[in-house]
């Protein structure tokens, strides 16, 4: 559920190079062409979509590097 | 001094004073109005073995920390900053294939041979369409399996390398294959022998006219080994963006020494020329070297940190790969870069009409020529426009 949701956020906000439907959960959005510009409007719709606030502990490459990632983190801050 | 031999800092920093004061200051000017490679500098610092400083002994270098490294910057800097450039641009390229590369056979005889050698690298990120955008390429590597080896060529419209055309070898960014997407970039180290580069410009800039910094075609080819596996992504946030802020940050403060060392210099005759009565400039002395204090003390605390998070196990994946350390190190960069011409202009007023004459032993012309670049080497908008963006997410928690 969950991840769907992350999809969504990333096909409207991530800007990649590939479609999104391609990418498995676990693919390299960095590879996959997302900015780090994009990655931030990202962050912030997520919060939006997810009603969370991210620490800045947690706002690194890597837990935005993947959709698996990103629904790791928000299960941390949802638990 | 053998190059099995590890120097101490001490040794290193005063050697590359020596070099400051006795070689590069004497040709600065000379660099300055030609707008030529200091040479004579970057010879002495090869034959001082200075450009493989940081490489760790177990590879023959003097395994000098970056503390050294950013003090021998801001040595060179105060005589000629050109030198300090050059240097710096050097080191930013040694630190970041000792840090990312240096569990690779080829790379281990590479930054041996360097030791030997003294090869001086250049960086060559820029390019036409992309320009001053470090993190994107539009030239990708391509890979060929010939016989029992992979080879790659490339070819990369720099819009600027620096000391190009007296660089032994190259360090370049390219899109990892021709498929990969403009930010998905290798960093590939190019032989003398394997590039050629055809200049498509010229260098005649208003300061740092002797780092030499046309745009140039670059052409290249290589065997696999040379692509290093790290994606420069990692390589870029963890080391060469917080290296390269730090030992120009380096450079700047030897600039600004240099401009307040004229205004001491100046304020003192002043003084002498009038003994009990303290010169009116003495009161903007005061000020400036107040200034030129917050700015050293900002960098050093950078450093200090820095180091300590590199030193750290897990700095791949951790605090310097934040969006928070990030904004930290970028401010660093802004701060130091627009306080540098504000620190020789005053300098400047302190010295009044010797400060302003270009024959003048007081002279703060090529300091403030110098000084300008600052802000505009990784341009001041596009890093405070990063930051800008950071800040819409970053909540200082």
């Amino acid at each position: 559920m969950s991840i769907e949701k992350i999809r969504q956020v990333l096909k409207d906000h991530a800007r990649l190079a590939v479609d999104i439907a391609t990418l498995a959960d676990d693919a390299d959005l960095y590879e996959a062409g997302m900015t780090s510009h994009a990655s931030v409007n990202v962050m912030l719709a997520l919060e939006d979509a997810f009603d969370l606030e991210f620490p800045d502990r947690m706002l690194k490459r890597s837990v935005f590097e993947s959709m698996a990632a990103m629904d790791a983190a928000i299960q941390e801050l949802t638990a | 001094m053998p190059a099995s031999t590890s120097a101490s800092a001490s040794t290193l920093i005063a050697q590359a004073k020596s070099i400051a004061k006795e070689i590069a200051a004497t040709h600065a000017d000379a660099v300055d109005k030609d707008s030529r490679f200091p040479q004579e500098a970057i010879t002495a610092l090869k034959d001082a073995q200075l450009l493989s400083a940081y490489i760790p002994a177990s590879l023959g270098g003097a395994g000098a920390s970056l503390s050294t490294l950013v003090e021998i910057c801001e040595a060179l800097g105060q005589h000629c900053s050109a030198t300090a450039m050059v240097f710096a641009m050097h080191q930013i390229q040694v630190i970041t294939l000792v840090r990312h590369a240096s569990d690779h056979p080829w790379y281990q005889q590479y930054l041996r041979d360097l030791v030997t050698h003294q090869y001086l690298i250049a960086s060559v990120t820029s390019e036409v369409g992309v320009g001053g955008e470090m993190r994107r390429s539009s030239c990708h590597v391509q890979q060929d399996d010939k016989q029992n080896s992979t080879q790659f060529k490339l070819v990369k419209n720099a819009t600027t390398i620096s000391y190009g055309a007296q660089a032994d070898d190259l360090l370049v960014t390219a899109r990892r294959s021709e498929d990969a997407a403009n930010n998905d970039q290798s960093l590939i180290l190019v032989r003398k022998a394997d590039y050629s580069l055809e200049q498509k410009g010229e260098w005649d800039t208003m300061g740092m006219r002797g780092t030499c910094s046309p745009p140039f075609l670059l052409s290249a080819s290589g065997v696999a080994e040379q692509i290093i596996a790290t994606p420069f992504a990692d390589m870029s946030s963890v080391t060469v963006v917080p290296v390269s802020h730090l030992l120009w940050s380096g450079i700047w403060q030897g600039i600004a020494a240099a401009a307040v060392n004229k205004a001491r210099a100046f304020v003192r005759a002043q003084a002498r020329a009038n003994p009990g009565t303290t010169p009116p400039t003495a009161l903007r002395l005061a000020e400036l070297v107040c200034t030129l204090q917050t700015m050293r003390t900002s960098v050093q605390a950078c450093l200090i940190e820095y180091e300590q998070l590199a030193a750290a196990p897990d700095a791949a994946q951790g605090i310097l790969s934040s969006m928070p350390y990030a904004l930290k190190i970028n401010n660093l960069k802004v701060e130091t870069s627009q306080i540098l011409p504000q620190i020789v202009g005053k300098a400047l007023l302190i010295c009044g009409i010797l400060g302003y004459k270009n024959d003048s032993k007081f002279s703060m012309s090529r300091h403030l020529r110098d000084a300008h670049s600052a802000a505009l080497m990784v341009g001041n908008d596009r890093i405070l426009a990063t930051n800008a963006n950071l800040l819409l997410i970053l909540k200082d928690d």
